[in-house]
C-alpha cells in the first residue's frame, strides 16, 4: 500500500527536506517502522520509549485523528494522505506540509 | 474544618495575623470571610511594604534555573519559547526547589504584600515585579447563606470578581507574563483572548508601557470589547472562533518579536495561575480544601491550582493535600470534561455553542494536563446547560452578593450538581472558584433578571404598587 506522508517543518531535516514522503505501509505503527527505516532517528521524535506515538504529535489519517479511529493500530490504504502535525503550532514550527482546512481546525492551540 | 489562623510565632510584637504598616502594628489581616473593606489600606500597604523592602536593600533572589519539557524532560534556556523542539510537548519552568525551601516560611508569605507577590518566590521572574503590583489576593468567602440553600456544611467562594484591576483571575497570569516580558526586553505584548486576557494585557500593557496588539474573536460580548477598547490597545477581532484566533497568533509569533503572553510567553504566564491555588490555601489556614470545583477553558488553571497544593506540600508549607479537584465545562464546549467522564486518555476538539465565551475554547492546550490533575486528585467534571448557567449565576448573586460572569455560573452549576448526586458529600469542605466579573457578561442574562417597577414620584403611586405587588414579590432570601 502505498501512502502518503506529509512531514511537519521540524522534521524535514530528516527527510531530505522533503515536505511529503511515500511509504508503503498497512497500518500506522507500519507506517512509522517504514519511516525510520527510510529516514533514520524520525521514529524517537514521534514515538515515545513505549512506541506509543507522543502527546504533543498527532497524526491524522486523511481528516481524521487517529486516537479517534484504532490508534497506532490504525489500517492506512492505498491513496490514503497521513499527516504528521505537532499539537503546539507556531514559532518555528508554524510551517506545517500544508495541512487542509478540516485540519487546521484541529490543530491544538493555547489559550 | 475549622477556619483557624496559620500557626506562627509571634515575632517583635508584630501578630502573626497582622501587617506592619510603617512599623505600626495597624491592621488585621483578612484570612476567611476575607472582607472587601479597606482594599485602598492594602494596595498603600503592599506600596509600603516595597518600599521598606527596597530601602533595607533586600536581595531578591531568582529560583528559576530555566525551562524544561512537561514531556520529556529535556532542558532550556529561560527565554521566550514555549515547544520542545524534540518532541514537541510544552515546556514548563524549572525552579530550584532546594533554594526555594531554605527561602520560603509561611511567616514571610503572610508578611509580603496583599497581591499575588507575596509569593514571589515561586513566580518565574529574575528581578522585583513591575506589572500587577495590586492584583490578586483575593477573598475567599464564606458562604454560609448559599451553603444552607445546597445543604452543604462548609462552602467558600474564592471570589476573583474582585481586587483585579480587571476584574478576572486573568490579572494574575498577565502579572507574571508583562513582569517577564520586561526582562526579556520586549516592548510590544499580545494575546489571542475570549476577553477576559484581552482586557487584562490592554490594561497593564497600558500601565507598563508596552505596544499592544490583541486579537480576539470578532463575535464577543460587547462589555469585553469595550473594556478593552478604552485602554487605547490594537484591538484586531478575527473572523473566527478562538481556536482559529489562536492558530493565527502562533503564526504571528513565529514572525514577530513580541511577547505573546499565551504563546511564546506561556511557559510563564501560566505559573501566575498557581497564586489561585495557594491563596485558597493559606487563606484556609495552611489547607487543602476536601473538594475544589474550577472552570476550565485551556485547562491551565486547574492544573496551575493542582500545581500550587503540591508544591506548597514539598516545601513543607501544608501537611498534606486532601483535595479532589473537579473541572467545570459548559455542555456546549466540554473537550476536557468529556474525556474526563469517559474516562479517555485522549481529548476531542470540539466547535464550541455556549454562553460561557471565555470557556469557548474547543482544543484546549492543556487539556491533557488538566485531565491528568483530576485522576490524580480522585476528582471527576460535570457539565452545565445555558440555562442552569444562568440560574446559577442568579443564585450566586441572590445568596452571596457575589456577580459573577458566565464561567462563574458554569462553575456554580457544575458544584451544584456534582452534590446533588452526592459526588461531593454535604459535610465536607468545598471551594468553588468564581474567576470573572458579571459587569462583563450581561447580555448573558439580561432576559432573565426582570424589570424594575415603574413607579410615579408619589408616595400613592408607591403604596398602590406595594400593595399590587406584596404577594407576588418573592421574599428575600
Amino acid at each position: 500500500m502505498s501512502v502518503q506522508v506529509r512531514i511537519p517543518t521540524p522534521l524535514q531535516k530528516l527527510t531530505n527536506h522533503q515536505e511529503e514522503v511515500l511509504v508503503q505501509a498497512d497500518t500506522i505503527n507500519g507506517l512509522i517502522e517504514a519511516l525510520e527505516k527510510n529516514h533514520p532517528g524520525i521514529k524517537e521524535r514521534i514515538c515515545d520509549e513505549k512506541g506509543q506515538v507522543r502527546r504533543f504529535v498527532n497524526i491524522f489519517l486523511n481528516d481524521e485523528d487517529i486516537r479517534f479511529l484504532e490508534k497506532e493500530k490504525t489500517t492506512v490504504k492505498d491513496g490514503d494522505v497521513v499527516s504528521i502535525i505537532p499539537a503546539i503550532a507556531g514559532g518555528s514550527f508554524s510551517g506545517t506540509a500544508s495541512p487542509s482546512e478540516g485540519l487546521l481546525r484541529r490543530i491544538a492551540g493555547q489559550s | 474544618m475549622i477556619p483557624r489562623q496559620p500557626p506562627g510565632k509571634k515575632r517583635g510584637g508584630l501578630g502573626a495575623n497582622s501587617c506592619k504598616i510603617r512599623g505600626e502594628e495597624t491592621c488585621k489581616r483578612p484570612l476567611l470571610d476575607a472582607s472587601r473593606r479597606g482594599r485602598f489600606f492594602y494596595m498603600e500597604e503592599a506600596l509600603s511594604l516595597r518600599a521598606e523592602r527596597s530601602n533595607d536593600n533586600e536581595k531578591i533572589m531568582s529560583f528559576m534555573k530555566g525551562l524544561k519539557c512537561r514531556e520529556c524532560g529535556k532542558t532550556y534556556p529561560k527565554e521566550a519559547i514555549y515547544v520542545c523542539e524534540y518532541c514537541f510537548g510544552s515546556l514548563e519552568v524549572d525552579y530550584d526547589y532546594d533554594a526555594i525551601k531554605k527561602n520560603i516560611s509561611r511567616e514571610q508569605i503572610e508578611d509580603g504584600p496583599q497581591s499575588i507577590w507575596r509569593y514571589r518566590a515561586l513566580l518565574p521572574i529574575d528581578g522585583e515585579p513591575t506589572a500587577g503590583l495590586y492584583t490578586g489576593f483575593t477573598p475567599l468567602v464564606k458562604a454560609a447563606t448559599l451553603a444552607k440553600t445546597l445543604g452543604v456544611k462548609e462552602l467558600y467562594i474564592k471570589d476573583d470578581t474582585v481586587c483585579h484591576p480587571t476584574f478576572s483571575f486573568k490579572d494574575r497570569v498577565v502579572s507574571v507574563a508583562l513582569s517577564r516580558a520586561k526582562e526579556l526586553g520586549f516592548d510590544t505584548v499580545a494575546c489571542a483572548s475570549t476577553g477576559n486576557l484581552a482586557n487584562s494585557v490592554a490594561a497593564h500593557a497600558a500601565k507598563n508601557g508596552f505596544q499592544r496588539y490583541i486579537f480576539i474573536p470578532h463575535d464577543l460580548e460587547y462589555a469585553k470589547i469595550l473594556a478593552s477598547l478604552v485602554y487605547n490597545p490594537n484591538l484586531i477581532a478575527v473572523k473566527g472562533n478562538y481556536d482559529d484566533v489562536n492558530r493565527l497568533c502562533s503564526e504571528i509569533a513565529g514572525k514577530y518579536r513580541w511577547a505573546f503572553v499565551n504563546v511564546n510567553i506561556r511557559p510563564y504566564y501560566a505559573e501566575g495561575s498557581k497564586t489561585f491555588g495557594y491563596e485558597v490555601a493559606e487563606q484556609l489556614g495552611w489547607q487543602t480544601p476536601q473538594h475544589l470545583v474550577c472552570p476550565a477553558a485551556s485547562g491551565s488553571l486547574l492544573t496551575k491550582i493542582w500545581k500550587a497544593f503540591k508544591e506548597f506540600y514539598q516545601l513543607g508549607l501544608i501537611k498534606e493535600v486532601k483535595s479532589k479537584l473537579y473541572c467545570a465545562q459548559a455542555e456546549g464546549c466540554s473537550p476536557i470534561a468529556e474525556a474526563i467522564q469517559n474516562k479517555s486518555d485522549a481529548i476531542r476538539p470540539v466547535k464550541p455553542k455556549t454562553i460561557a465565551k471565555s470557556l469557548a475554547i474547543g482544543n484546549p492546550a492543556d487539556g491533557y494536563y488538566a485531565k491528568d490533575a483530576v485522576f490524580e486528585s480522585g476528582g471527576t467534571a460535570a457539565k452545565a446547560a445555558d440555562d442552569e448557567i444562568r440560574e446559577a449565576i442568579k443564585l450566586l448573586a441572590r445568596t452571596e452578593g457575589i456577580f459573577t460572569e458566565t464561567a462563574g455560573g458554569v462553575t456554580l452549576a457544575c458544584t451544584i450538581k456534582l452534590i446533588e448526586s452526592g459526588v461531593i458529600p454535604k459535610d465536607e469542605s468545598v471551594v468553588v472558584a468564581i474567576t470573572g466579573n458579571g459587569l462583563k457578561t450581561q447580555g448573558a442574562i439580561r432576559d432573565s433578571v426582570g424589570e424594575p417597577v415603574m413607579i410615579e414620584p408619589s408616595i400613592k403611586s408607591f403604596e398602590s404598587i406595594l400593595k399590587e405587588k406584596e404577594s407576588k414579590m418573592t421574599p428575600a432570601k
